[in-house]
């Protein structure tokens, strides 16, 4: 009887004991393998960061005199003054991550890094930058601080009136 | 004089305790000058033989064993400089200025770890060209042409992430601006950016991971591909030789023929 077992030919769909543990093998092994970069991967983005909060208080909406354009450079931001009102740019050159600084003398922003250059509201003007400074959320505490989100944009020309 | 200390040295190579070390055992044929080549851990990455010519100053102006001379005061330099220096953000900057002026001979060292850096980096360019000019990177040599090419952007990193380690100005922003080159790469760059910093912007976790990029991972990473890029000279039948240079009618040197002939 075992004789006429062994004597069958093996059809296409069988697979043989050595071809079946090669798979699984292989299998478990890419499985692994997939695991181990993910696990990498997880264990190499922090869970918690001791970055400053995105939320900056500027302090006193009266500090700012009309015309000023203040830079904060521990939280990269400018504090823009003018008629239409108040409102937050992001100094960091949208280049290639330098701080910028305001020319008071030309009446623009420029970055000592690669010569970009912007308006007073953040338009480009000139060097290899290739997007506008954003404009940051800007608003108004309830005990009249003014405050600023550094990780939301709003679109230009949207002052904050006090 | 000289016959009584080559006398002790004879006397020295013959004990048993230098064979068990040395297995080639004494003697000037050229099967002894081959094994001492071959069985030697690390002389043995080199060929057993190698033309007189091609050891003069002409045959490769010695480009690539600066470059390596330059790699190794790198890292005895780097060890030692690791000895004073913290890789935080409080200490980091300080500890640079302590070395310069308050450790002995700090300042000596941190200068040769900084200007060897510049010169590997010179030399290994310059090497790179003298192969290309000279067309030995062409069949069968262009998998070590490629290998060269991985240590060169390994000798290119370990230069970058050794830019942060000062923590000055002039570190913060080249790293800040250099690190945001990769973050334009589309789809994985804002990622990668944020894994190689360990955050969203130039800080403590990127002092860190730069420091052991720099003193761990990267130099062993260089060690490895030195030991293939040397092994593969060998195997790829030695130093290359021109089609028009003299020289070029000698039997190829195949490794291992001095053995066979014994």
């Amino acid at each position: 009887m075992s004789e006429a077992k062994s004597a069958l030919p093996a059809t296409e769909t069988e697979v043989s004991r050595r071809a079946f543990f090669t798979k699984m093998g292989l299998g478990s092994l890419g499985i692994a393998a997939v695991g181990t970069l993910v696990f990498y991967y997880k264990f190499l983005s922090p869970n918690v960061l001791f970055e400053a909060s995105p939320i900056v208080n500027a302090g006193r909406a009266e500090n700012f005199p009309q015309d000023s354009v203040t830079l904060d450079v521990n939280s990269g931001i400018y504090l823009i003054h003018v008629a239409e009102g108040y409102f937050s740019l992001n100094a960091i050159c949208t280049h290639l991550g330098c701080m910028t600084a305001w020319k008071q003398e030309e009446g623009i922003i420029a970055c000592p890094c690669h010569g970009s250059r912007f308006s007073r509201e953040g338009q480009k003007l000139a060097g290899p930058a290739p997007k506008p400074l954003p404009w940051l959320k800007t608003w108004l505490s309830d005990d009249g601080n003014l405050l600023v989100d550094r990780s939301t944009t709003i679109p230009p020309l949207q002052f904050l009136r006090v | 004089m000289a016959s009584r200390i080559e006398g002790y040295f004879e006397k020295l190579e013959g004990t048993r305790v230098w064979r068990s070390i040395f297995r080639s055992g004494t003697g000037n044929s050229t099967l002894h000058r081959a094994l001492a080549i071959q069985q030697n851990v690390f002389l043995h990455l080199f060929p057993t033989k190698v033309r007189r010519r091609m050891l003069g100053f002409s045959a490769t102006w010695y480009l690539g064993t600066l470059t390596l001379c330059t790699f190794l005061i790198l890292v005895v330099t780097g060890i030692l400089l690791m000895l004073y220096y913290h890789p935080s953000v409080p200490q980091a900057y300080a500890d640079v200025k302590d070395l310069k002026f308050v450790v002995s001979s700090g300042m000596f060292l941190r200068n040769l770890h900084r200007w060897s850096a510049h010169a590997m980096v010179f030399l290994a360019f310059a090497h790179m060209f003298r192969v290309f000019y000279r067309g030995a990177y062409r069949r069968p040599r262009e998998f070590n042409w490629v290998v060269g090419v991985i240590l060169l952007l390994v000798t290119l990193l370990l230069s970058y992430t050794g830019y942060l380690l000062p923590w000055d100005q002039l570190a913060f922003w080249a790293i800040t601006v250099g690190s945001n080159i990769s973050a334009a790469v589309p789809l994985v760059g804002d990622k990668f950016h944020f894994l190689m910093l360990g955050g969203h912007q130039v800080n403590a976790n990127a002092l860190l991971r730069f420091y052991v990029l720099h003193c761990v991972i990267l130099p062993l990473t260089a060690v490895l591909f030195v030991m293939v890029h040397f092994w593969r000279i060998r195997k790829d039948g030695g130093l290359y030789v021109r089609e028009s240079e003299p020289g070029k009618d000698e039997p190829e040197p195949i490794p291992g023929a001095a053995m066979e002939k014994l």
